[in-house]
């Protein structure tokens, strides 16, 4: 076997999970805004049921999460009937149900990075920026939005991180189809059931290093752009 | 120009019932920590809501509880400088300065940035980013910002509380130039003596929650009720004189204030001018005859008015010296020798005389 050739389907299962957790991390992005900024900012009822709620993918083992998804969101569940009969979605073994499941499963932690980033940004200079003339929505987008978005960067690198290595809710949401939801897990999973897969997996092992190393040092290098034009001259 | 202002609020065991008003120039809050201050510009601004009271601009109904009125803080056009300079850490000098230019519907004429930036030193700090500037140029690139988003009313917060003595004198000129050339109201809050003696045309005193006094500089501020409130040591009395005369081989003018001539050192000011003179008590001596062959130049005579002791051993002697009032202070001791009593006549010989250089 060639160590520096991919068959098809290999190139299929790393091109497939790269854009699933991309589709995940971007899809969820204004989503974990929302819901960071309501629960470092909101004073409402339901607020520790609603942080609840956004953690339990964390806690839950994958599997519940997955096929939690499979009831509310197979083509009989509420919420996949009517994706499907109004607006034509549907997520169930397709690849933007396994979006669906690693956005889910990743949406923790992108939301935790991002309150605590909002938690931290001085309210004092939102007054300023107001008493300046600036409506709460341009004080959100001129002050808030790029005080926090160094936690935004790290939400979405930990959010594609968990979407990357994302398994056991998204076999079960979605299954395990070659072509359209094998990730690189279910891929590796996959060679390690079948005798004299394991040269494969081994391949696949080292792409999913790769892919991971590139994304941590893409975070960094983000981070270090970021405290860079705060702090430079 | 006018504003009014009244509020009722409760913060805990903090009872805010304030009400002032202010004419145009500097109006000036002052009093101890804790009297309320803060709060006042907090509901000016919008930042903080009276339970009671109202804010009225020019006409224009800011606030009015009995209306349900309050206008939003962003509508406002209020221009605030808050003693932490509040800049935006991911802007530059210059966006910073802009920030509130883009919200303003009408910008006007588009060299304000220019005479501002001017006015206030900006020019070799504008690519900057704010982490990169000293205390006192940040606070100088604040009021820059307030002042660039057309504000019809300038707010301003301790703006040197947070500086030391130093930085202080280097903002206080730009302060005063930021008076005489910007035609814009300022209410100064403060809790010095000496930067209110120095910028503020009215002074409203305020403890605990509650106005105290209110009036023009010089005669609010020469209130023993008042002074005994000032930070110790810069105790003293101000004086508004005109120029009268200046002696170019000396280089000594002459202050003509209630048929008083002071004679104060200094560069030229040109004759007619109105200056203020702030003395400090501990600058003045007191003798119970005329004294002969001292250095002093000027040598009040007076009636004892008051005798306050302070808890260090020293009193403040209050005296009467013709219509103006003089604060000396003095060690008890040297009161108890003199045999200091009300209505006793005593010379002040003054040692200097601190001079605030005003606009026309």
């Amino acid at each position: 076997m060639n160590w520096f050739s991919l068959s098809a389907e290999e190139w299929t299962a790393v091109h497939l999970s790269v854009r699933i957790a991309s589709v995940a991390t971007i899809a969820s992005l204004p989503f974990g805004i929302a819901v960071g900024v309501l629960l470092a900012r909101g004073r409402f009822w339901g607020k520790s049921l609603l942080n609840g709620l956004v953690h339990l993918p964390l806690i839950l083992p994958p599997v519940v999460t997955g096929f939690l998804l499979l009831i509310l969101f197979g083509r009989r569940g509420p919420l996949g009937a009517f994706l499907a009969e109004n607006l034509g979605i549907v997520l169930s073994f397709r690849w933007t149900g396994a979006a669906l499941a690693c956005a889910v499963m990743g949406f923790p932690l992108l939301v935790r990075s991002i309150r605590l980033s909002v938690e931290a940004v001085d309210r004092g200079l939102e007054d300023a920026a107001s008493t300046l003339g600036a409506s709460p929505g341009w004080v959100f987008m001129t002050v808030t939005l790029p005080l926090i978005s160094p936690g935004i960067i790290a939400g979405m690198i930990l959010s594609f991180a968990k979407a990357m290595g994302e398994f056991g809710a998204t076999i079960t949401f979605v299954s395990n189809i070659p072509g359209e939801t094998q990730t690189l897990s279910a891929a590796i999973y996959t060679f390690t059931q079948v005798p004299g897969g394991d040269a494969g997996a081994f391949k696949l092992t080292i792409i999913s290093v790769i892919i991971s190393m590139a994304a941590l040092m893409a975070s960094e290098f983000m981070t270090y752009l970021f405290a860079r034009k705060v702090t430079s001259p | 120009m006018k504003l009014v202002f009244e509020a009722r609020r409760k913060l805990g065991a903090f009872q805010l019932d304030a009400a002032f008003t202010s004419e145009g120039g500097v109006t000036a809050l002052f009093g101890p920590s804790g009297s309320g201050k803060t709060s006042i510009i907090r509901m000016l601004t919008g930042l903080a809501h009276p339970d009671e009271g109202r804010v009225i601009f020019d006409g224009d109904v800011i606030v009015d509880t009995t209306r349900g009125i309050s206008i939003p803080k962003h509508k406002r056009r209020f221009g605030v400088v808050f003693q932490d300079n509040r800049l935006f850490p991911h802007l530059s000098v210059r966006q910073n300065l802009n920030y509130g230019r883009w919200f303003v519907s009408k910008p006007k004429n588009d060299d304000s940035f220019a005479s501002i930036v001017d006015l206030l030193g900006l020019d070799f700090l504008l690519d900057r980013r704010p982490i990169n500037l000293s205390g006192g140029e940040k606070q100088r690139v604040a009021i820059g910002r307030a002042l660039l988003s057309s504000p019809r009313l300038l707010l301003m917060d301790e703006p040197l509380a947070a500086l030391d003595e130093t930085r202080k004198l280097e903002i206080l000129p730009y302060l005063e130039a930021l008076r005489d050339q910007m035609n814009i109201p300022i209410i100064y809050v403060s809790h010095s003596v000496t930067e209110v003696a120095r910028l503020a045309d009215k002074v409203v005193v305020l403890d605990n929650g509650s106005v105290t006094m209110a009036g023009p500089v010089a005669d609010v501020l020469n209130q023993p009720s008042v002074s005994s409130m000032q930070n110790r040591k810069d105790r003293g009395t101000l004086i508004e004189g005109k120029v009268i005369q200046y002696d170019i081989k000396h280089r000594l003018m002459t202050i003509e204030f209630n048929s008083h001539h002071f004679f104060v050192p200094g560069p030229e000011i040109s004759i007619g001018k109105t200056v203020r003179m702030y003395i400090l008590a501990k600058d003045v001596m007191l003798s119970t005859v005329y004294p002969e062959g001292v250095s002093a130049l000027n040598i009040l005579r007076g009636e004892v008015a008051i005798i306050l002791s302070n808890s260090d051993g020293t009193v403040d002697v209050h005296i009467e010296c013709e219509g103006t009032a003089l604060v000396s202070r003095i060690t008890s001791l040297s009161s108890d020798r003199l045999k200091l009593t009300d209505g006793m006549t005593v010379y002040a010989i003054i040692k200097t005389v601190a001079l605030e250089s005003r606009g026309p």
